[in-house]
């Protein structure tokens, strides 16, 4: 203890208190301030970028997400779209249809009405004619077969005896 | 790579350890060779030193050569300032060499200087060998400790400012500042930040940080063949454990000191002797632990290792050169190892303790005011078993 408190050097207590204040001092501002704050930016900075990183996954998965329903979206709306597409297609097969049948009856029936009065009309031509046939073949036969007395006598008695008759 | 670097520098240390051995201030001959010696040489090493030796050597015809260079002197004397250089003593320890200088007169005795008294011609010594004609003089010499000071600070400045400089243009540091930025961070995380705590470890980290590397390199700089043994000062160590003192006496919040004098939750009686105590803790003998411990540490590693180094010359006798040799360089690098471990051990135990010192006296402690706040305490195991008695 005795050679401790003598071999103290007070001279060496003061320089080393001065120039270890001047050491802290010169330490902080030009060393330990700058390192400490960068180390701490650096450490924020890296704290930010996982969160940020941390984020950007969840982002990532929200919009993996929304894509998947999107997607789901987009399929049930193909398929609603093709359905409809579909029984629209359907629906025109069926009413051309329809309409095609309709207007086939209603030609059938008009070439039925033409049919009907061509023929009615053929029929009454084919009357007329043979009526007038029958006109010329009578005024032949007549003017043949009364062309004598007799001829005409026997007419008149047939067709009294016809008249008879009915 | 590593290894051989690592070996060279061992190989290095001892070689220059025995040059270095292989001198001494004290007596007309200077070698060192006898147990006398071998102690007297110790005492004188731990010692500070106003000039830098390096080795000493004797020529052919038995001159004795010293290699260094001296230092200045500057001593405040009852004349006033006084300056000189070292080299005046002309390597004298023993105050046998006088030095005269506005109109005073000095000797240096043990690696102190002192003033003749007036009139005086030379040291007259008692039996203890204690001058009784002279008186210390306040040194403020730039002796080898101071010089060690001044290159540790410089090389701390140096090497951490351009580690500082380096943040500017870059996010990790390359080269020697990726060495140094772990281990301020290590300071930072696993001594400031775990005994101070998260809030307030900041303000206190450059002091932690300063006192840490200047620790660790001065306690390096001790083992390497120069000599230094700056931590092994009381005055350095003095120094550091009061500049301890004063920062957590002067952080003190009002709780540190309300558990210093007046201890809240024990009988008013004892409160006073409590406050004693505590005082008596916070003013002497926190820093007197911290002084001592780095101090007594340091030296006795360099006694230590010293002395087994001086088993070569002690043991010759009895073991022949090559065993001594061999013993002492086998124990010497071992001893050589533990120093490099203690070197860190001790500057991470100043640190750690003065953080935990700052840290006692700026700690919150919440619990207490919820307690008084709320009126009435959680039962303690101490009051639910006095329920039972």
């Amino acid at each position: 203890m005795e050679t401790i408190i003598n071999d103290f050097s007070p001279g060496l207590f003061v320089v080393m208190t001065i120039l270890f204040l001047a050491l802290i001092f010169l330490m902080v501002k030009f060393a330990w301030k700058p390192i400490l704050n960068s180390l701490n930016e650096r450490e924020s900075g890296i704290h930010d970028a996982l969160a940020a990183a941390d984020k950007a996954r969840a982002d990532m998965q929200n919009l993996q997400a929304d894509n998947e329903k999107m997607l789901q979206e987009a399929r049930a709306e193909r398929e609603a779209m093709l359905k409809e597409a579909r029984e629209i297609k359907e629906k025109m097969i069926a009413d051309s249809k329809e309409q095609a049948k309709a207007e086939g009856d209603k030609m059938l029936k008009q070439a039925q009405v033409a049919i009907e009065s061509e023929k009615k009309a053929a029929v009454a031509d084919i009357k007329n004619q043979v009526a007038q046939l029958s006109v010329a073949i009578a005024e032949k036969v007549l003017k043949e077969q009364l062309s004598s007395n007799d001829k005409q006598l026997k007419l008149v008695d047939s067709m009294l005896s016809d008249i008879k008759l009915n | 790579m590593k290894k051989v670097l690592k070996t060279l520098v061992l190989v290095f240390t001892v070689c220059f350890s025995l040059q270095s051995f292989a001198f001494s201030d004290e007596g007309q001959e200077g070698a060192v060779d006898t147990k006398a010696e071998v102690d007297a040489y110790i005492a004188h090493h731990i010692k500070d030193a106003h000039d830098f030796h390096l080795f000493s050597y004797t020529t052919d015809s038995g001159e004795r050569k010293h290699v260094g260079f001296p230092l200045p002197v500057i001593l405040w004397s009852s004349k006033g300032l006084v300056t000189f250089m070292s080299s005046q003593f002309h390597h004298d320890d023993d105050g046998k060499v006088i030095v005269e200088k506005n109109g005073a007169n000095f000797v240096k005795l043990h690696s102190k200087i002192y003033e003749l008294d007036a009139g005086a011609e030379s040291v007259i010594f008692d039996e203890e060998h204690h001058a009784t004609n002279a008186h210390k003089v306040l040194d403020f010499s730039i002796t080898k400790s101071v010089m060690g000071i001044l290159l540790v600070g410089l090389f701390m400045l140096i090497a951490f400012s351009s580690l500082a400089r380096q943040y500017a243009k870059k996010q990790v540091p390359t080269g020697f500042g990726r060495i140094l930025e772990p281990l301020v961070i290590y300071v930072r995380d696993e001594i400031a930040k775990p005994n101070i705590g998260e809030k307030k470890y900041r303000k206190f980290t450059g002091y932690l940080l300063t006192v840490f590397f200047f620790v660790w390199i001065l306690n390096l700089l001790g083992l390497t063949p120069f000599g230094f043994n700056v931590t092994g000062q009381v005055a350095i160590t003095a120094a550091l454990a009061i500049f301890t003192l004063i920062i957590y006496t002067f952080s003190g919040n009002k709780d540190y000191w309300m558990h210093m004098l007046w201890m809240p939750g024990v009988p008013v009686l004892i409160r006073p002797v409590l406050a004693i105590i505590e005082l008596a803790g916070a003013f002497l003998i926190k820093p007197f632990s911290l002084l001592v411990r780095l101090f007594a540490n340091i030296t006795a590693g360099h006694i230590v290792f010293m002395s087994l180094i001086a088993i070569m010359f002690v043991l010759r006798e009895s073991l022949g050169t090559a065993g001594a040799t061999g013993l002492s360089l086998i124990l010497s690098i071992l001893i050589f190892l533990i120093e490099i471990l203690v070197a860190f051990l001790q500057a991470y135990i100043f640190t750690m303790l003065s953080a935990l010192f700052i840290g006692m006296a700026v700690a919150e402690h919440d619990h207490e005011h919820e307690h008084e706040a709320s009126g009435h305490d959680v039962p303690d195991a101490e009051d639910v078993r006095a329920d039972f008695i």
